[in-house]
């Protein structure tokens, strides 16, 4: 059975980086008894896959990964069993089966992220920002130089915008996920502070992931409510 | 939610800020104002080698079990956060609560190997406690050092205000009442400090004095006062069964070198290998009980969710119960996922079996550790392995599907000659052409021997404890000898060598033996920039050159002497329970090449039968 896990990633566990939060599920699994399947051959490992990952530094409301269970369990028990053997900082949300098959995967699906930006430090960006958010959003293009491995290229960031507003102090976006697009939140705010004439400082935004989305026709669908509660 | 020492912006610029924040599965929280004594047990090195020790674990949970004491874990901060700390006059924490150590009644430290002494003076200084003893006030944490460098503790005696001698299981307890009532009290320093030295297994250094005669030789060693015992006697725990164990370790984020459960089936070791400290100072050998050992794996496997467990002890071979124990091992983790990993087994069929069982024969590899070259030599040091076993092993191996072999070795062991380093090229070679000996189509490619030799260093407490000890320049022109050998063989393409590091040998050959004087070249060196001394990238052999000219001390009276058999050696007042008779003994039978039995064929008479149990009351 295949089955869809969200999870959230508070506090210092930002710290943790993408690969260990997989070692931490591993391993969260064997202690909550969760019969997980594995894959076949002489080094057999857990069938888990996570639908995106997350920089360290940054917290989330909305992970997910998709794993194979050998024996059924009620969604309510194994979100109770999960939560009774988490970290501080770490919570499971839901529980849920889902379609088998590559098209139903996470990581496949995902095709947008919501995020929610707050500036450690006020005076990161010049008082009355949020006024100008709008004008910044409303450009037709938003050309910035993206790194990569290969170097630096320009690379307009507009498309993969989705939304961009300003909220209670701070910036509510959502952006292009996944492996066909993929933006940055941090790469939309330095392109901000650049319209407004600054620079933001290293490590001077708080970010949090609320929500990853996939696209049905013109739809973006929680990951979430693509799987169904498994009755005890 | 927790606060951290640490800001975000500091933990977001180092490497891996998963080592300073706690917060792992199975650490222990408790509220901070509600226990009477606060302890930051310490391994002061990185936090990926620290989390693999057992030790603290085990006396993680000893403490713990206390309500009235909270046991918190502190480890080295790498150079980047190190150099973070010193900039910002930030002072090191403890992993759960995040507080200052200053805050904490013991800092707990465990010696583990030499070559981490600068860095326990890098754990006092960024704690803000004085480096040296002498200079610690009232309400500063006190300085207790555990572990097997313990047993020469002389070198470090001016940075700690007490040393626990043998296995923390038996006396701790004892200290921590007795510090409690003299906190309780209001008592002094130096009050607790010489109440303490009457607890058994406790040596509070500040309260022994050493003469040198002129030739630099230690005169006396005696206690400065009335009442604070001339021998120390070293601490073991005869019923290992009855011992705190960590049933639910902490279970690290990032990925340690010891990433998995580990079982101890047993302490000690019945073979008297004449070069390992280990093996005499955890006599008797004890084992643990196998029905203990079976639910122990299944509660520690179940708390941690680890996908590994392995096995600890310095032989498991020699444990009686290894069938019964792996079976159930086996038949436990077939279909759950979980490896099995069984380190120092001897290779038998009996191994081979077992190990054809939990590994992927094409992967993984044999090892042997011969630890010398020929027969003569093997018979000198009483490493009781043959090359008919080895041969017979290897074999039996590679009929198995096995290629790959790993041989260990020593150079520079006592009466070692030219010939007897050649055989250690030659004994390779004979295990390769027993691999071509099998038909090429049974065969799975081309055999790979790996071959690594360590220098050998004297430790107190064994059969060479008196010996000399070779210089850099010797131990280099050795591994030349056995490097040449190797490439101008037959088989040379099948075989790899590689050798220690020479320099980090000799200094560790230096601390190891050490007196008090050796004190101020390491607080000289670590003031200079040492730090790290055990990394081979960090290690600098110039720093402590240096200290040794700053600071008078002349390394060949530590290294190359030989001592005299009525030398008083820095470490005579400890008792191991090993007397320094039987010392004496195994080094006259190793001169003449004589073999000693291991404890289970017949006893020796080293001494440790007077602890009552183990081994030596076997059958």
């Amino acid at each position: 059975m295949k089955v869809r896990i969200k999870f959230s990633k508070q506090g210092v566990m930002k710290f943790i980086g993408h690969l260990d939060v997989m070692r931490f599920f591993q391993k969260a699994m064997r202690r909550a008894g969760i019969d997980i399947a594995f894959t076949e051959g002489f080094s057999p490992h857990m069938i888990m896959s996570f639908a995106l990952p997350l920089g360290v530094g940054l917290t989330s409301s909305a992970e997910y990964m998709d794993i194979e269970i050998r024996t059924p369990v009620s969604s309510a028990e194994a979100v109770a069993r999960l939560n009774g053997v988490m970290a501080e900082g770490m919570e499971v949300l839901s529980f849920r089966q889902i379609d088998d098959g590559k098209a139903a995967k996470a990581m496949t699906l995902v095709a947008a992220a919501d995020y929610t930006v707050r500036l450690r430090d006020e005076a990161n960006l010049p008082a009355g920002w949020q006024e100008r958010l709008p004008g910044f959003a409303a450009q037709e293009h938003i050309v910035v130089l993206k790194k990569s491995k290969t170097g630096e290229r320009e690379e307009d960031i507009r498309p993969m915008i989705y939304r961009l507003e300003a909220k209670d102090g701070a910036v509510q976006m959502r952006l292009a996920a996944g492996s066909a697009a993929n933006l940055k939140p941090e790469l939309v705010m330095e392109a901000f502070a650049e319209y407004l004439g600054t620079e933001l400082p290293e490590y001077g935004l708080l970010i949090n992931r609320e929500e990853l989305y996939a696209q049905l026709s013109q739809d973006f669908i929680p990951l979430n409510d693509l799987g169904r509660d498994i009755d005890a | 939610m927790r606060k951290l020492a640490l800001d975000d912006e500091i933990l977001l610029k180092i490497e891996k800020p998963a080592r300073y924040i706690g917060n792992e599965i199975n650490a222990v929280r408790k509220d901070a104002d509600a226990v009477d004594v606060r302890i930051a047990m310490c391994f002061p090195d990185v936090y990926e080698i620290g989390m693999s020790h057992l030790g603290i674990q085990i006396l993680y949970e000893l403490f713990n079990r206390r309500e009235d004491v909270w046991c918190e874990r502190v480890y080295s901060p790498w150079t980047d956060l190190d150099k973070i700390m010193r900039e910002r006059d930030i002072p090191l924490f403890a992993l759960e609560s995040q507080d200052p150590i200053l805050d904490f009644d013991f800092l707990g430290i465990t010696i583990q190997y030499e070559m981490c002494y600068t860095n326990i003076l890098q754990i006092l200084d960024l704690s803000h406690i004085p480096l040296l003893a002498k200079d610690r006030q009232e309400g500063c944490p006190l300085v207790i050092g555990g572990g097997p460098c313990t047993y020469n503790p002389e070198p470090l005696a001016d940075f700690f205000d007490l040393f626990y001698i043998g296995e923390g299981e038996t006396s701790y307890d004892a200290l921590i009442d007795l510090y409690r009532e003299h906190k309780a009290a209001k008592k002094s320093r130096k009050e607790f400090l010489l109440a303490a030295s009457r607890i058994p297994g406790i040596y509070v250094p500040s309260l022994y004095e050493a003469d040198y005669h002129e030739d630099g030789t230690i005169a006396s060693f005696a206690p400065v006062c009335e009442g604070v015992p001339a021998v120390i006697q070293k601490q073991i725990v005869m019923d290992l069964d009855r011992a705190p164990y960590p049933k639910a370790p902490i279970v690290p984020f990032i990925k340690v070198t010891q990433d998995r459960v580990v079982l101890e089936i047993q302490r000690g070791c019945i073979r008297g290998c004449r070069f390992c400290q280990a093996g005499m100072i955890y006599r008797p050998a004890r084992e643990r009980d196998v029905e203990g050992l079976k639910a122990c794996a299944d509660e520690m496997l179940k708390n941690t969710g680890h996908e590994e467990i392995s096995l600890s002890s310095l032989s498991s071979s020699d444990y009686s119960q290894l069938r019964e124990l792996t079976d159930y091992l086996i038949k436990k983790c077939s279909g759950s996922g979980i490896n099995i990993s069984l380190p120092s087994l001897r290779i038998d069929a009996f191994s081979l079996d077992v190990m054809g069982k939990v590994q992927d024969v094409r992967k993984s590899s044999l090892t042997f550790a011969p630890e010398a070259g020929s027969q003569r030599l093997r018979d000198v040091i009483n490493k009781g392995l043959t090359e008919e076993v080895i041969l017979k092993g290897a074999g039996d191996a590679f009929e198995g599907g096995w290629n790959k072999v790993k041989l260990y070795f020593m150079l520079g062991l006592p009466t070692e000659t030219e010939e007897d380093r050649k055989e250690i090229a030659h004994l390779a070679e004979r295990i390769a052409e027993r691999y071509y000996e099998i038909p090429k189509e049974r065969r799975n490619g081309k055999c790979q021997i790996t071959v690594s030799t360590s220098f050998f260093v004297p430790k107190p407490f064994t059969p060479f404890q008196w010996e000399r000890m070779c210089t850099k320049d010797e131990f280099l022109g050795h591994a030349r000898t056995v490097n040449h050998e190797i490439k101008d063989q037959l088989n040379r393409k099948s075989i790899r060598y590689h050798w220690h590091e020479a320099d980090v040998t000799v200094l560790e050959g230096l601390l190891a033996r050490g007196d008090r004087r050796v004190g101020a070249a390491i607080l000289d060196a670590y003031r200079h920039g040492a730090l790290y001394d055990a990394w081979t990238d960090e290690f600098r052999s110039e720093l402590w050159e240096q200290a040794f000219q700053n600071t008078g001390i002349d390394p060949n009276f530590y290294t190359v002497r030989e001592r005299s058999l009525d030398e008083i050696l820095p470490w005579d007042f400890i008792d191991t329970g090993v007397t320094k008779a039987h010392l004496a003994r195994e080094r006259q039978r190793a001169l003449a090449q004589e073999v000693t039995e291991n404890c289970r064929r017949k006893c020796s008479g080293c001494g440790a039968r007077r602890y009552g149990g183990g081994v030596c009351y076997e059958g």
